[in-house]
């Protein structure tokens, strides 16, 4: 089902997406530098907003450089699946009633098998570069992506179950009375470490690890290619975040203020808590990162999924 | 687990705390007097150059930056013709300060010499000189110094005994 301003929200939604996914990289500089005593970049304009331009001005002008290796077709097809894929589930998200492109019935459905699309992007970018680091994080990324997935799916059933749909606009009517943190706080938690994997930041950046990868499936990259990653793993924390916001904290619901200004404020506490997290955590091994995945999350989603289950059972939903 | 959430905690924290970045060119860096920057040649309390050219700062330079040619005037006094330091390769480790018999090289708090050309980091004695005693202001080395020249003969220096005849045994 089409929403009421398709095209309205196309663009709306694109200029807002892409322009805060520019603006995270000022917001990001920003408040890593707050959490470690600095000041970050305040010199280009106001608080440093234009450092954003300038890196822009900058990242365009740079050498775009393709290895004589490298596999040329997929190495420049790459960059675009990831922009593409995350974009693509920008379309099904509910900002606020009546500002949604597609009220997809199994929206939430779609914008798993996007996320699980993006993997493609990390994977081919290793391979097609033809150097060994690039394809140990491609190949970190395949089997993070694929171990991750399975319970990110998992986690949300329990939201799918109390809201009796996969339709996102439905969910979010669905925490009217109750946000579904509160009954589903476990899927929640696993939800957050899987939207970190999957977005593949800090401490789940495995895939890049500039200590051990240089930097991983992007290393032979550069220009406005290696850009692209950039925009796509920005636009994916802001997926991941109004995904948290629309999943378990009421969406655009909220008192007084209105709709799409309750929204914008909970995904921006979202994005503040990713960049909170980079901050802070070290990054795991990748065994652990394996072994936390399979025998922790997994089960506990499975147990998360079942009780919830059981109990919507016996209140009789 | 909690230990995470007790990171992150400690790290919101970290807002409230104090800056550590110094805003350089808003806000100055507190220097040490004894920081080793800029090298001047200081004048003596009488305006006079206080550098006698022994080049003894030259030899201690580990990176041979320091160039001088020594000259005397009328008076017998020795001045450097020319003086030059190549501030491209000074690593203002300030051995020629202590090197120097007479006080006159000296390092101040003053490390802002950027230059857009190499060339101009090439300093000649007008440069390197200033008008003042810098860190010793009543220090003059001819005035306490045995050493004759024009209008001081042996034994007028200060604290100088009169000279010895060394041809005479007698007290």
């Amino acid at each position: 089902m089409i929403g009421p301003y398709p095209i309205l929200s196309i663009i709306g939604i694109l200029i807002v997406t892409l322009s805060l996914a520019a603006g995270l990289i000022w917001l990001e500089r920003r408040l890593l530098a707050l959490w470690q005593d600095r000041y970050g970049p305040n010199r280009v304009g106001p608080f440093g907003l234009l450092q954003v331009l300038a890196d822009m001005i900058k990242i365009f002008f740079k050498e775009d450089w393709i290895p004589p290796f490298a596999d040329k077709a997929v190495f420049i097809g790459a960059p675009a699946v990831i922009v593409v894929t995350v974009l693509m589930s920008f379309a099904v998200l509910p900002i606020a009633p009546g500002i949604i492109v597609s009220d997809l019935n199994i929206g939430l459905l779609f914008v798993l098998a996007m996320s699980s699309l993006g993997v493609y992007s990390i994977v081919l970018a290793g391979w097609s570069s033809d150097n060994k680091y690039a394809l140990l994080g491609g190949l970190r990324a395949a089997a993070q992506m694929l171990s991750y997935e399975v319970f990110m799916g998992l986690s949300l059933m329990g939201v799918v179950l109390l809201a009796g749909s996969f339709d996102l606009t439905a969910i979010v009517r669905a925490q009217r009375h109750l946000w579904f943190v509160v009954p589903q706080f476990l899927g929640f938690v696993l939800f957050l470490m899987a939207g970190v994997a999957e977005t593949r930041r800090l401490p789940f950046d495995l895939p890049e690890a500039e200590s051990e990868l240089i930097a991983g499936f992007h290393a032979e990259y550069s220009g406005m290619k290696f850009g692209m990653f950039f925009v796509g793993e920005y636009l994916g924390v802001i997926l991941i975040s109004c995904l948290i916001t629309i999943l378990f904290f009421g969406g655009w619901l909220g008192p007084v203020l209105p709709p799409i200004v309750w929204f914008l404020v909970k995904v921006m506490f979202f994005i503040c808590f990713f960049i909170l997290m980079r901050a802070a955590l070290p990054r795991p091994r990748f065994d652990q990162l394996m072994s936390w995945g399979w025998k922790a999350m997994l089960p506990l989603a499975l147990a998360n999924l079942l009780v919830t289950g059981a109990v919507a059972l016996a209140l009789g939903k | 687990m909690l230990s995470i959430i007790r990171t992150l905690w400690y790290v919101l924290l970290h807002m409230f705390h104090k800056r550590v970045t110094v805003q350089y060119p808003d806000e100055k860096p507190y220097l040490a007097p004894r920081y080793r920057g800029r090298i001047i040649l200081s004048r003596d309390p009488d305006g006079g150059e206080r550098c006698v050219a022994c080049y003894l700062c030259a030899v201690a330079c580990p990176v041979d930056c320091i160039a001088l040619q020594a000259t005397e005037d009328a008076t017998g006094r020795r001045y450097p013709e020319f003086f030059r330091i190549n501030f491209s390769r000074c690593i203002f480790c300030g051995f020629c300060e202590e090197a120097c018999p007479t006080y006159a090289i000296q390092l101040t708090p003053d490390f802002e010499m950027g230059e857009y050309r190499r060339p101009n980091l090439v300093y000649e004695k007008e440069d390197l000189l200033i008008n003042g005693p810098g860190k010793y202001p009543g220090y003059n080395f001819w005035r306490v110094s045995g050493v004759q020249i024009g209008g001081k003969a042996k034994g007028e220096a200060e604290n100088e005994g009169r000279p010895v005849d060394v041809h005479s045994l007698l007290p």
